[in-house]
This record gives structure tokens, sequence and C-alpha cells, in this order.
């Protein structure tokens, strides 16, 4: 399913809530959902209407790329680049199943052909150059195409002197493709070079989960690093860290706040007010250097130091 | 200076060379008495040689794993000392911390003058808990990153030799952001414009090799291996079984031949037959000449080159088909 299709489905569901049929049991579970966090069990459609995010607790749930885009971007103003592409099978890998099986698995629970999603839209009108990556495709994991589809985003970004905005989310590595996912970190991240040296905005943002080589490259990479409320963020995987230092870590450790507190991100952004952060942000780094705010008042001259 | 005048410790697929061994110790004993058995004695010393040669010319992904891990494979400071008795060590990352997992040095080598960046694994117990077992702090990382813009402004190209399990993974590595020590050492590393050459002398783990990988060429010694993850890691991922450790070494393709079949690396430096740990000197010798060769290559390029060269050829790599 391509992404106008997807959204076409989505209005149809939404001008059409009337359920007609007798549920079955999956059906039925779909319509509610219990949060993770204080347990509360959540009517699905109010909770998709609130952006997914616990009315109760403000747990902020896991989105797919696809959510995340119509949460975000202006209507009908997004654009995608290069949805054609695909995984290949470099090395033949088989563990207790062939990777072109796990890819067929993974697209059809995600819907996805790749576990990212790069397009140009509009953030509240500002045009920008988008990525969001989504776990619920083999673990958002980074093999040759999230690398290539990345790199070939911000390429596009800074050929079109566009703001950049990639929102990330990965377990890490694709370990079926080897020495190759590895190296789309340094693929990533040499493009990133090119796009930092021309002097153009790039606003990382962190949301549940984001590991590994994903954070070890691009996602940290950010001019600006916005995480959201609650996402675990980190380079070693809690277990990992727990068996090799043998002691129990902080119960908050790896959270988006954790790091806050630690000094990596810039500001955790409720899920909420994020579009409306990105167009500030967006508005605050345009323009020609020395530049100032235009105002239409006379008198009081307003910088932009001072509305930030 | 480090040296390897102890007996080399065999690896488990080397038993039946062992056993060789013994046999012919047994016969040379016996050689006094009974001068007859000369010639017996010959011909087990080559049948041990066959035996070895062809041992190692079908060695499994995980006997070069072994050997990569071996305890007695040379280090960093090894090719260091033997590159240039008179190299100069620096330290500190500036910012509060000296990773000793992680060496940076001035260091002359076949007429280049050169920094040094190393990963460091220890020799002793004491050596090795210093050092992390060769597993850099963020630290460790930003010292690099010191000793990559003073190649920089002295226009001096970097060799690095990477040999570790992979960054460390501790809570104060996380509290000190490792992912972007890693990450910012990818960015900063693309944009040098003096040559940077890497080699992978023993275990190339995953993001914390690659933190000083991003080189205009890289080697890899013939039983060093390179991979994503370590085979211990996939396996309990993917297999769910700390057993299927070979497997997951086939499956991953980390070998030197295979990473250089995939484009990845640039040659493989021939080690002396049984692995580095059998002659330091040799080894040294071997990796010092191909990076030389290397460098001499490199130099030809303006600064400009040398910096596209190397974003061009990160930026080629991987494999993806096109379905539109
Ligand atoms: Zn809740």
């Amino acid at each position: 399913m391509d992404l106008k299709e997807w959204f076409a489905s989505r209005q149809k569901r939404r001008d059409n809530p009337e359920v007609k049929q007798p549920l079955t049991t999956e059906e039925y579970c779909a319509l509610w959902t219990q949060c993770f966090q204080c347990r509360e069990l959540l009517y699905t459609r109010d909770l998709r209407g609130n952006l997914f995010v616990c009315p109760k607790c403000q747990y902020h749930f896991r989105i797919s790329a696809l959510d995340r885009i119509e949460q975000m971007v202006d209507e009908e103003s997004f654009q995608e680049l290069d949805a054609g592409l695909c995984s290949a099978d470099p090395l033949q890998f088989v563990d207790t199943d062939p990777y072109p099986k796990r890819q067929e698995e993974a697209t059809r629970k995600s819907g996805l052909k790749e576990a990212v999603v790069t397009g140009v839209g509009k953030i509240l009108g500002r045009t920008a150059a988008i990525g969001v990556m989504d776990f619920g495709h083999f673990g958002g994991s980074m093999g040759s195409v999230v690398g290539e589809k990345v790199a070939r985003l911000i390429e596009h970004a800074q050929k079109n002197k566009l703001p950049l905005i990639i929102i990330s989310s990965s377990g890490g590595a694709r370990m079926q493709e080897g020495i190759l996912s590895l190296m789309q970190m340094a693929k990533t991240s040499s493009v990133l070079k090119s796009f930092s040296d021309a002097g153009l905005l790039y606003i990382s943002v962190l949301t549940e989960p984001t590991y590994g080589g994903v954070t070890a490259s691009f996602a940290m990479l950010g001019d600006l690093i916005i995480a959201e409320p609650g996402a675990r963020i980190g380079f070693a995987g809690r277990r990992v860290i727990e068996q090799t230092i043998r002691q129990k870590l902080p119960a908050d450790f790896q959270t988006a706040e954790y790091l806050f507190k630690h000094g990596q991100v810039d500001m955790v952004v409720e899920r909420v007010k994020l579009a409306e952060v990105l167009a500030h942000l967006i508005d605050f780094h345009s323009g020609k250097r020395g530049d100032k705010v235009q105002t239409t008042q006379a008198s009081g001259v307003k910088t932009s130091a001072s509305r930030a | 200076m480090a040296n390897n005048d102890r007996k080399p410790v065999p690896l488990e697929f080397e038993q039946p060379l062992l056993a060789l061994a013994a046999q012919i110790e047994t016969v040379e004993k016996q050689l006094a008495d009974n001068p007859d058995i000369e010639e017996d004695l010959t011909r087990l010393h080559e049948q041990y040689e066959l035996l070895r040669r062809s041992l190692y010319a079908k060695l499994r992904p995980i006997d070069h794993l072994a050997i990569a891990r071996h305890p007695q494979r040379p280090y960093t400071r090894d090719y260091f000392e033997r590159w240039d008795p008179n190299w100069l060590e620096l330290h500190g990352d500036r910012k509060g911390a000296d990773d000793p997992a992680m060496v940076t040095g001035l260091v002359q080598l076949a007429g280049h003058k050169l920094v040094a960046v190393g990963t460091q694994k220890g020799r002793s117990l004491k050596d090795k808990q210093a050092c992390n077992f060769g597993m850099p702090q963020p630290e460790g990382y930003r010292k690099a990153l010191r000793a990559f813009h003073h190649a920089q402004k002295f226009g001096l190209p970097v060799v690095t030799l990477i040999d570790t399990p992979g960054a460390y993974p501790g809570m104060t590595a996380e509290e000190h952001n490792q992912s972007e020590a890693i990450a910012i050492n990818l960015l900063e590393l693309a944009g040098l414009t003096v040559p940077v050459v890497a080699v992978v002398t023993g275990e190339g783990g995953s993001g914390g090799a690659l933190a000083i990988g991003v080189a205009n060429r890289v080697l890899m010694l013939e039983h060093a291996v390179y991979s994503t993850i370590s085979p211990e890691g996939c396996a309990s991922i993917l297999w769910r079984s700390a057993d299927k450790v070979s497997e997951a070494c086939q499956a991953m393709k980390m070998t030197a031949r295979e990473i250089f079949h995939l484009g990845v690396s640039d040659e493989v430096i021939e080690e002396p037959l049984g692995g580095a740990h059998h002659d330091y000197a040799l080894t040294a010798n071997n990796v010092a000449a191909a990076v030389a060769r290397h460098l001499d290559d490199l130099c030809k390029l303006t600064p400009a080159q040398v910096r596209s060269a190397r974003q061009s050829k990160f930026r080629r790599m991987g494999s993806m088909q096109d379905a539109h």
C-alpha cells in the first residue's frame, strides 16, 4: 500500500466509524489499548485522537511512521522520496529463517517496504526534508536501505537548502546485512558532514526507542536534539550494561529525562507540542546571517532571542 | 618493549598439531639410542608442516575469531614500538580524562610522520582491567578525536589500529554519551583532508571500531574480524542460544577475506603462519609495508581529493534494489 492509499483508507475509516459487522476477537481487542504505564484501558480511537498519548498518565505510545507523518506534517503536503528502495540479501543471511522471509514478514506487519519513510513536507507551513523511522518494521533496524534513504534525504535537503528533520526509532543495526549495516553509520555521518558544512539546520528527534548504530550516528548528530517524554535512548541496551557492570541500573536510566539531566538533549517535548516547536526552531534558524526579526510594531524591538 | 619470547599458546583447533608435536618429541628423545629412526623423524616433521598448512588453509570463521582474540596477539603499542622506537605518546582528551583503552601518539613510519591512534587491550590482568579489555569509554573516543584534529591542523596523515570488542557498555559510558562520542568521530573523520589509513589488527567490534575506522583505506590482517555485533551477541539475539556462536560467525561474514569481498576493506595483510602472535616483528613489518604503500598513494592526492575520495568510498557502501 503506498502512502496515498493509506491516507485514503484512513479517511474512509474516519468518515465511516460505524461498524456494521459483528466484531471478531481481534477487532474487539483492537478497539481497546491498555496503557503500558498506568494500565488504564483506553478506547483506541480516543487514544489516536490524543496522538497516541495516554490522557491519564501522558505515556507516549510508540507510533508508526505514517501515523507520525499524519500527526506532524500538514495535510496532503508530504511528497515521499525513494519509495521504491528495498533491501537485497547481500550476505544470503540465514538464522532461524532466511533474511528475505523476515523482510516479507516485516512488510506484512508494518505495511512499509523499509524501516524509514523519507520525503519533503510542510510543518505548520514550513517546508522541510523529513525522515521518519518506524520501529514496527524490523525493529527500526538500519540496513543498506535505511542508510541510503537517510543519505539521499540529507543530500536532497542540502541541494534544496531545506532544514532537515529526522525522527528516529530503532533497535540499532540490521544484523542480517552484517558489516554493510555498520557501514551505514559511516555513510549517513559522512553525508551529514557536508550538510553541516553548508550551514544548514538539522533537528534530530529521538523517540521510543532509539539505540545502537542509529543513536551512534545520525540521531546524535543533530544541531538540535529533541527527545519525546519517556523515550528510551542509548548506545548499549540496558540488559547488556547490567550484565557487564553486574549491578542494577536506576529505573529511569536511558529515558529522555535522564538524558536531559545529563546534558545530551536540548529539550524534551511533548508530542502535542512537537510541530509547534519544530516550526519555531525552523523560523529561528532561517533567513540570512545577521538578519533581524521583522516586526510590525514601530516601537519595542522584538528580537528572536526574547521570543525564545 | 613487549615481546613474544613466550611459546605461543595453542588454540583448540590446533589440537591435532599438538598431538603430532608430542610424537615428534618422543621420537627425538629416542634418536640418540637409535639413529635408524632419523628418517622417521624427517617424515614426521614433513607431516607436521603439511598438517599445519592444511589446518590454516581451511580455517572456519570461528577459528579466525579465536586467533584474532588470542591473548598473545600483538596489540597497538607492540606495533608503534616496532615501527618507531622513538615514538611519542600523547595523552588525554583535554576534557578531564585519559582513557588507557585508546592510545594516541606521534609515530614515524617509512619516512611518513603520522598521528597514530589505536585501541589497546591489556596484557596482564591489571592492564586488561585498566584498558577495560580494549573497550574505550566515550573519553577514549574524544581522545582520538583530539588526535584527529591535531593531524588536520598540521597536515599529518592518520593511521589507526583497530582491535576492540566494541565501545564499553557501562553506566557512566552512557551518561557521558557514548553514542555522541562515536557519532562525532564518524562525522569528523569524514571531514579530514589528511589521508587516513585504518588497519583492523584483531577484533573490529561494531561502532566502537568504526569510530576510528572511517578511513581512505581500510586494511585487515589475515585473521582479523570485523562485524556489526559480536558473534555472541548475534547468536543470543537471532538464535536465542549461546551455542550458536560458530553459526553466527559464519552467517555474519566477518573474516578478512569476506569483508574484502564485500568491498568494505581494501587489502588483506598476510600474517605469519599460525597467526600474528607467532612473530611480532614480521607482523609489524607486514602492516608497516602495507600502510606505507597506501600512504604513498594517498599523498599524491590534493587535500580536497583526499576528503572527497573518503566520503564517496563510504557513500557507495550498501546493497539494495529499486522496485521503481
Ligand atoms: Zn497511562
